[in-house]
């Protein structure tokens, strides 16, 4: 934008002549505005803290505390021996979009793998493709809070404007056509969806889902649905907004390896959609991305091949911690919505916190016991007053957190 | 089998010393529900003991432990479990079972030296007028057990907070 006005009325500066563009220690790199805009990450000096002590037990952790299943590793090992270490086509393998087609069909979504379904580095990448792809500047997209961190941030960076959207936790942190219609969501362009959600670990029944899903079509919403935690649920069926009727032309669905199968390291996800809808969001990624890392597409479709069995382990395994947290807290006197799916419990913490105030609590907690946990406005202001609970962690961790949490409360 | 009752299982091979209130905070049953069920496991034989996983290597203790293919031949006095039960018989049996392929029997024994392993097959199973061949395999290292790994090197090197 050599010599162009800026958005704020400043011009292009120079190392020599200070403006706006210039930083006031003299740096040329001055955020943009769009970055400038966003506030810097509300979990940062939790990980400092904890990550500077060794007595720490931390339930603050976003993904499983498991290692990849053996079939997924060996096949990015095998990729490697073999020599698959080029680009694939832009969308991902054919085989693995294949497989991907099959493997949703338990949701009850069907895609055809040749044009509706993109793989992608992480679902977070889907998730910016999407917003880069259908948020215009000045566009409203519509956030139920408490949700995970990443959504207010890219539609900033995509140059839309976030418009908040109150969950309960007397709703179970269930989304309600009441908080879409207070918040104004009727006037808003996009409704991003988080369900089975981080941080609370909230699922929709089927009923709640309808209800969105007509209010969506009522007020014609393009709806990003972020069904990264699909596969663990524990109550019930997942339920997708994307296979009510009318709802499938108007939604990308979004999902990944990450949190099933244990592999956020090897970063890798998808998005499904409309073929209009896989097109332009495969525009930006082959002009960013080009291609999803080959060796984890490879580890991808060996996931989905043979790794059901450990999915279904893994998946029993954080229903008993589940099951231990959710009683122990409620034990303690924190109230806590039952959380049907994900790996977080978001119990109140406001009536034990001084001044009510989730975040003093978690500093509190981690400063005298060494527990650390993530205070509830880190996920937007939904979040005041609880924490959330990650049980990412193995079962005697659990024991020794909640004992400690138990004497802090005493 | 109800999906309670899984989870108690579950629970328990994870960690056996479990104490019922843990045990019903896992599984949703309360205490009362959970002793009668682990009451009926034990009573119908599907839950047949607690025991202690443990690395003797770690102790001062001389501990060998080996694995022994036995072969039998049948005839119409003598079935498998006829001779199952007379090698069960042995304190230095930890574990016997009948395999598919080339050897009949998989005999765990453990004992406090060689000699005591070698007398166990020497006199306790080759004696035995079904079985026709033995070989025993001693084991040099214990890497994993029931579940449990014995070696270190499990940290976990995820960041400590992550959104």
């Amino acid at each position: 934008m050599s010599g162009d006005e800026r958005p704020d009325g400043g011009t292009e500066g120079t190392t020599d002549a200070p403006s706006d563009g210039v930083r006031t220690d003299g740096s040329r790199f001055a955020p943009a505005d769009r970055v400038a805009s966003v506030a810097p990450s509300g979990i940062r000096e939790f990980f400092e803290v904890a990550e500077s002590r060794d007595d720490v037990i931390s339930l603050g952790v976003g993904e499983p505390d498991f290692t990849a299943p053996w079939p997924a590793r060996s096949a990015a090992v095998d990729s490697l021996e073999r020599g698959r270490t080029s680009y694939t086509a832009n969308r991902g393998t054919e085989e693995l979009r294949r497989a991907i087609a099959g493997r949703v069909t338990r949701y009850g979504q069907s895609y055809d793998p040749d044009e509706e379904i993109l793989v992608t580095t992480g679902a977070s990448e889907a998730v910016d493709l999407a917003f880069r792809a259908f948020v215009n500047p000045g566009d409203t997209v519509a956030l139920p809070t408490p949700t995970y961190v990443s959504y207010e941030p890219g539609v900033r960076f995509a140059g839309g404007e976030p418009l908040p959207v109150r969950t309960r936790h007397e709703d179970d942190w269930a989304l309600t056509t009441d908080a879409l219609s207070e918040a104004g969501v009727d006037e808003a362009d996009v409704l991003v969806l988080c369900y089975p959600n981080n941080p609370t670990g909230a699922t929709m029944d089927a009923d709640e889902m309808d209800a969105v899903a007509a209010f969506c079509r009522e007020h014609d919403l393009l709806v990003i649905a972020d069904e990264i935690y699909a596969a663990l649920t524990y109550d019930g069926d997942h339920e997708s907004v994307a296979t009510r009727p009318g709802m499938r032309e108007r939604t990308v669905v979004i999902n990944g390896f990450s949190k099933a199968y244990a592999m956020t390291g090897l970063r890798l996800g998808y998005a499904m959609g409309p073929p209009e809808a896989v097109a332009a969001m495969t525009k930006v990624h082959q002009y960013t991305m080009l291609s999803a890392p080959t060796t984890a597409q490879h580890a991808a479709l060996a996931a989905l091949d043979r790794c059901d069995e450990d999915v279904e382990r893994m998946r029993r395994e954080y229903d008993r911690r589940r099951r231990y947290v959710v009683a122990r807290l409620s034990e303690l006197g924190l109230a806590v919505a039952e959380p049907g799916g994900a790996f977080y419990a978001f119990p109140r913490v406001a009536d034990v916190a001084p001044d009510g105030d989730a975040r003093a609590f978690a500093t509190e907690l981690l400063e005298a016991e060494g527990v650390a946990a993530v205070p509830g406005t880190a996920f937007g202001e939904g979040g005041r007053g609880h924490i959330r609970i990650s049980y990412a962690t193995g079962m005697d961790d659990l024991k020794e957190a909640m004992a400690r949490l138990e004497r802090f409360l005493s | 089998m109800d999906e309670a009752t899984r989870t108690l299982i579950d629970a328990l091979v994870a960690d056996a010393r479990e104490s019922t209130a843990d045990l019903a905070r896992q599984t949703g049953l309360d205490e009362a529900a959970v002793a009668e069920a682990l009451a009926e496991l034990e009573e119908s034989g599907a839950l047949r003991g607690y025991t202690a996983i443990v690395d003797w290597d770690e102790l001062d203790e001389e501990h060998i432990s080996a694995v022994v293919e036995v072969n039998v031949e049948l005839d119409r006095e003598t079935d498998y479990d006829d001779v199952a039960r007379r090698i069960a018989e042995s304190p230095a049996v930890d574990s016997l079972r009948l395999m598919s392929g080339d050897y009949d029997f998989a005999v765990h024994v453990s004992g406090s030296s060689m000699g005591d392993v070698s007398r166990f097959v020497s006199e306790e199973v080759a004696p035995l007028p079904a079985v026709t061949k033995t070989v025993t395999h001693y084991v040099m290292e214990t890497y994993k057990e029931r579940g449990m790994r014995f070696t270190d090197g499990d940290d976990d090197d995820r960041l400590s907070v992550t959104p």
